[in-house]
């Protein structure tokens, strides 16, 4: 009588260790999702940024030596590979540091023909991509987290889902177009 | 865009979420966006429309003081409906640690969750107890808002990742365009400090002015206090000689209005408050009224002051420093216009058309492409183990 008792309580801890793991495994799932989600925002958010600043190289309201070098970062930030994706991306904030370092320049775009628009995109484009890349590897940082835990890597909850990846690259807008007191 | 918003504390109890919450909602309504607010609330207060009541909350010992919370299994059936109900694109929760209706929406929903974090308590030993019950919650929030660069560094202390940082919002409009009051004007010989803030709360720091204001009379002799605030009055001046209490005067509960008003009239605004704080919107609203600011210089205060170019600050808690400042800021006109002119600049970054496009940014940087909000149904093991049957 006594082993059935044991047996009984074996298969309790069992069950209950079980439902744990598909909790924790349900848990990994959502999270991965997350991370998906965030990159493809993130990416959504870059290539924004990349067609407006090649638009604007492109319209001839910058003088020639700045808009060659916006075209060429954006042309670059869009073809880029993937493992390249954070320097192109980095050097195309750079530029747009760089073209943009002087107010009169974000001034020029207002004021030709529907630049206002074409400024504001610009503007909330810029802002956007530190938003997009903080979101995403906030979402990295939780799943690593977890994966890192004894119980997902002993039981393998993670499956054969890539260890995440946080996107790392220099972000900072132009001063002249992150001032918020205009 | 359908966009949740959920409060967790009291719609009936005036306090610095709800009026944020409120703010946001009428400003995203009138961009026209659907704006449902999900709110504990008692049944007889009358509610705007767009807000829907999740029951009475109930007071509880939490935190150090007694908060009035939601919980239990009625609550989270109400916010399980309200969710399904609403489908919204994005869901907005404010304060998602504490253990209210955030909590619960956090954990009934899945989906776009956008969480706005308020307060920068210290660490508490509660929230190292709660981390894991918390952890597996707040993993589902896609992201985050800090209202301040300190609140943030909290956020990142305790739980970990990052956040932007949006801070709260104000109609400076609002404050702008105030009728100033010509009895809280003061005139050169006799100038007036504003103080708005609970007057039996310590930490709003009124003992402090009262401590200081001997020494500014001294100098100023026609310094007028006033004060605005519920809490008992004859307490908050039993400190201060005989000869000096018609020097303060009592307003009691002040109405928007009255507030906006106020600030406009008074020569110099104080905030002596001496912790506790993670925004201080009222300093914002200080300066859209014009009022030149004198705050302690609690972090969250130094930030919002721009480190002290758009108001002055003072050692935290010292009545000296409190005193030094404020004499030599009513002595110096020049100072005071200065302030104004900076402080009217500064401002424009809370106004709600800039706060208010952030976050929406957020929300449209979270619901591009992804599904609505829905109930989380939680997967069984049958149906992971591939035993259920549709």
């Amino acid at each position: 009588m006594p082993t059935v008792t044991t047996l009984i309580w074996i298969a309790l801890a069992l069950l209950l260790i079980g439902v744990y793991l598909s909790w924790t495994a349900g848990r990994l799932d959502r999270l991965h999702a997350r991370i998906d989600a965030a990159r493809a925002a993130l990416d959504a958010t870059l290539l924004r940024r990349a067609s407006i600043a090649q638009e604007l190289a492109t319209a001839g309201v910058l003088d020639p030596a700045a808009s060659i070098v916006l075209y060429q970062a954006a042309h670059d930030a869009r073809q880029a590979e993937e493992d390249q994706r954070e320097v192109a991306e980095s050097e195309l904030t750079q530029a747009l540091r760089a073209v943009f370092a002087d107010s009169a320049q974000i001034e020029a775009v207002r004021a030709a023909p529907g630049g206002e628009d074409t400024a504001q995109e610009l503007t909330a484009a810029v802002r956007r991509v530190p938003m997009a890349r903080r979101f995403h590897n906030d979402a990295v940082r939780a799943a690593r987290a977890l994966r890192r835990h004894r119980k997902v890597r002993w039981f393998r909850l993670a499956g054969h889902a890539p260890f995440p990846l946080a996107f790392e690259m220099d972000d900072e807008p132009p001063p002249a177009l992150a001032d918020r007191s205009q | 865009m359908r966009i949740g918003v959920v409060c967790p504390y009291s719609w009936d109890v005036p306090g610095g979420v709800q009026f944020h919450v409120r703010d946001l909602a009428e400003h995203l309504i009138r961009l026209g966006h659907e704006v449902s607010v999900l709110a504990p609330s008692d049944d007889e207060t009358p509610l705007p429309p767009y807000v829907v009541s999740a029951g009475r909350a109930v007071p509880v010992p939490y935190n150090g003081s007694v908060a009035r919370l939601n919980f239990g299994f009625l609550s989270a059936a109400r916010v399980r409906r309200w969710v399904h109900e609403g489908d919204f694109e994005v869901l907005h929760i404010h304060e998602p640690a504490t253990p209210s209706l955030s909590l619960l929406a956090c954990w009934a929903a899945q989906g776009p969750i956008v969480a706005t974090f308020h307060t920068s308590n210290p660490r508490s030993r509660a929230m190292i107890a709660a981390y894991p019950i918390l952890q597996p919650a707040l993993e589902k929030i896609s992201a985050r808002i800090a209202v301040s660069e300190y609140a943030r560094r909290t956020l990142v202390e305790h739980l970990g990742g990052d956040a932007v940082t949006i801070p709260n919002g104000v109609d400076v409009g609002f404050f702008a365009d105030a009728e100033p009051q010509p009895e809280w004007q003061g005139r050169p010989e006799a100038p007036t400090i504003g103080f708005i803030g609970r007057i039996d709360e310590p930490r709003k720091g009124l003992p402090v002015l009262m401590k200081a204001l001997p020494a500014i009379v001294r100098e100023a002799p026609g310094t007028r206090l006033l004060v605005a605030g519920r809490g008992d009055e004859e307490e908050a001046v039993a400190a201060l000689p005989d000869e000096l209490r018609s020097h303060v005067e009592f307003l009691g509960m002040v109405s928007d209005e009255d507030k906006a008003r106020l600030l406009r009239s008074v020569d110099l605004y104080v905030a002596p408050n001496t912790g506790g704080e993670s925004f201080g919107i009222i300093l914002v609203e200080a300066m859209s009224a014009g009022a030149p600011v004198l705050a302690s210089d609690l972090d969250a205060f130094e930030q919002v002051l721009d480190g002290g170019e758009a108001g002055e600050l003072f050692a935290n808690e010292s009545a000296e420093a409190l005193a030094a400042g404020a004499l030599r800021l009513l002595h110096d006109p020049e100072r005071r216009a200065g302030l104004r002119a900076r402080g009217t600049r500064h401002v424009r970054r809370f106004d709600w058309s800039t706060v208010g496009a952030d976050v929406l940014a957020v929300y449209e940087t979270v619901a591009d492409g992804a599904a609505s909000v829905a109930p989380d149904e939680r997967i069984g093991l049958r149906a992971r183990l591939g035993l259920a049957r549709d």
